[in-house]
């Protein structure tokens, strides 16, 4: 009979709160209030999943494209299924999560008005956090080079992304106005990684702000 | 692993021995296994509107129940198999058919794990079935037995599980048919099921199954040694038409690809055509020694059960026909595995289940595991497979308080 590795398996979920290397997932963490129920679309090896669980105590659950993600995540004991985040949310009822959480995926979506429209319909709260497309060195590399901007947060070539709907932080706002969604928190990070001070103005981040994290509500 | 305390044994009963050889096997009549006896007080009261009494379940355990009987997983199995997962079988000596998945320090770990796997009612494992002797008669059941449904058969496994004093399973597993069980557990009883895992499997039998099964059943029927299900009476056995039945239904246990890779248009033992009807090719002699083995295992009544009992499966079709409505208010945490190539139970099928448990906002991992071995992958060495299986039930288990 074969024998089984198993040597590869991460069982433990729930040790210690592993040291996360994205700062939009500590900003997420920080938003969401312990012990609600979360569900993470786009949720990847299942890092804010496991971030979650280990620091908010959530009941979490994931919907992830690539097969592979998902069944590392389900190795891990976290409660995945694979689905594409365009298609399978009409499957959810309505209401049936304290938050839906979009981290770094809403660019990658075919119709991302209407992923928004689907999570704020699950969730009580829609969480997104994105690229800004309004970032300064975005803004130069097509200014002064003339070419689409290759960023740390964008590191593919225009030809080679998932990301085909990119958006700045300004236009990010209208969407969310257009389809009467609230915005209860906003949040955007400068390229040092450092979260920028809340009293500064749209087009402040909008230029300077690398990445933004919102909570929205209908 | 366990030594088995042989439970109550039928040697009161004469057997014919020529009718005793011609079940197959011993095991129908005399199972080595223990056995659970179900008197006229505890009637199993079947879909078909009878109440079967006396009857009796096969059935294997490994492990240890703990004090507060909370660590207890069901195994379900499939079709053909029996009541021997981490076990070798009597009947044919192999070890048992789940042995990678089940044992010390496997991701069914039967040193956290109370193991019980019964052979299904309408099986011919040991459990009333109808090669079993009708009391009323002195004679085998045979076509007199009521059709049997899954929903009969997991109605006969929570009777089993409550002898053991088990209030609420752990766990239950099993793919294929087996993986209909589990679903029916879910819908039958939710509050008594934590974690279930529905593998390869499907809500419903699609036509194109049905379809399969019905040709396996007409061939079993058409063999003149059938005599209209009165065979053992007749000391005979119809093993020619059950052999076709079983080559039949194996094509669809395995995929084109695999069928490519192992058999290709080889030759078997030859160089050139023979130009006759001899197994020229590799795959007809693979089929045909798969049939061979399998008629001396199995009852070919109990496989007009069996099949049967698939093809009327439909969780749906109680509920207004929404898969969801099964599942509303579920608490059981589910994980559904497939296989790529498996075109028995496709991937869609999990996936229908899938959507209906998140329609039904129950907890659900979904794993579809790579693999060009069709549906006999659920079988099978698949490290995907265990690392999922391992995954899920280590966290259920933290979440259900059996380990830190």
């Amino acid at each position: 009979m074969s024998t089984i590795d198993l040597s590869g398996t991460a069982t433990s979920a729930t040790v210690t709160a592993p040291p996360s290397a994205r700062v939009d997932l500590d900003i997420i963490a920080e938003l969401v209030i312990p012990g609600s129920r979360v569900l993470d679309v786009g949720c990847g090896d299942g890092s804010l999943l496991q971030l979650l669980e280990a620091r908010r105590q959530v009941d979490g659950r994931g919907v992830e494209l690539s097969q592979a993600g998902v069944n590392d995540c389900v190795a891990r004991g976290l409660s995945v299924i694979q689905g594409d985040a365009d298609r399978d949310l009409v499957y959810y009822s309505d209401q049936s999560f304290d938050y839906v959480i979009l981290s770094q995926t809403i660019q990658a979506t075919r119709n991302p008005r209407g992923v928004l429209t689907q999570m704020l319909r699950i969730g009580k709260r829609a969480i997104v956090s994105f690229p800004n497309f309004g970032h300064i060195a975005v803004r130069a590399a097509l200014m002064f080079r003339g070419r689409m901007p290759q960023t740390k947060n964008l590191p593919q070539p225009w030809y080679d992304s998932p990301n085909i709907h990119y958006c700045t932080i300004r236009d990010f706002v209208a969407l969310a106005q257009e389809i009467g969604a609230e915005v209860e928190t906003a949040q955007a990070i400068n390229a040092t990684g450092q979260k920028m001070a809340m009293a500064m103005p749209w087009s402040f981040w909008n230029l300077f702000g690398q990445q933004a994290v919102f909570v929205l509500r209908k | 692993m366990d030594e088995f305390e042989p439970g109550r044994t039928m040697s009161a009963i004469a057997v014919d021995e020529e009718l005793t050889r011609a079940a197959g096997s011993r095991e129908a009549y005399e199972p080595s296994s223990p056995v659970a006896e179900f008197g006229a007080s505890e009637p199993l009261r079947l879909d078909a509107g009878i109440d079967l009494a006396p009857f009796r379940i096969a059935y294997n355990t490994y492990g240890e129940l703990n004090a507060d009987k909370s660590n207890a997983i069901l195994i379900c199995h499939a079709l053909t198999m029996d009541h021997y997962p981490a076990s070798p079988s009597p009947t044919t000596g192999k070890p048992g058919w789940w042995s990678p998945l089940i044992g010390e320090g496997k991701p069914i770990d039967t040193t956290k794990f109370f193991v019980i796997c019964s052979n299904v009612i309408g099986g011919c494992g040991g459990s009333t079935g109808p090669a079993s002797l009708d009391a009323a008669s002195g004679d085998p059941f045979g076509l007199n037995l009521p059709v049997i449904t899954v929903r009969d058969m997991v109605r006969a496994q929570k009777m089993l599980v409550e002898r053991f004093g088990i209030d609420t399973l752990f766990a239950v597993v099993g793919g294929s048919m087996g993986g209909m069980q589990v679903l029916e557990w879910t819908v039958s009883y939710p509050d008594k099921v934590f974690a279930a895992v529905p593998i390869a499997t499907g809500a419903r039998h699609s036509a194109q199954n049905i379809a399969f099964h019905e040709i396996g059943r007409q061939a079993v029927m058409a063999d003149p040694e059938w005599h209209g299900g009165r065979y053992f009476q007749k000391g005979k056995r119809p093993t020619k038409g059950l052999a076709v039945a079983r080559m039949t239904a194996h094509v669809t246990y395995l995929s084109e690809m695999a069928l490519h890779r192992k058999f290709g248009r080889n030759l078997q033992d030859r160089d050139t055509f023979g130009y006759g009807f001899d197994a020229d090719f590799q795959i007809e002699s693979y089929l045909r020694h798969q049939g061979s083995t399998f008629v001396d295992r199995f009852d070919a009544n109990s496989y007009l059960y069996l099949t049967r009992a698939m093809d009327y499966f439909d969780i749906a079709a109680d509920f207004q026909g929404l898969l969801a409505n099964a599942f509303q208010g579920s608490k059981t945490r589910f994980c559904l595995i497939s296989f790529s190539s498996d075109w028995l139970f496709p991937t869609a099928e999990s996936r229908e289940i899938v959507h209906a448990l998140n329609a039904a906002a129950a907890s659900v991992s979904f794993v579809e595991v790579e693999t060009d071995k069709g549906h006999d992958a659920f079988l099978l060495d698949e490290p995907d497979f265990y690392r999922a299986m391992d995954g899920f039930l280590s966290s259920a288990a933290r979440a259900r308080g059996l380990c830190e």
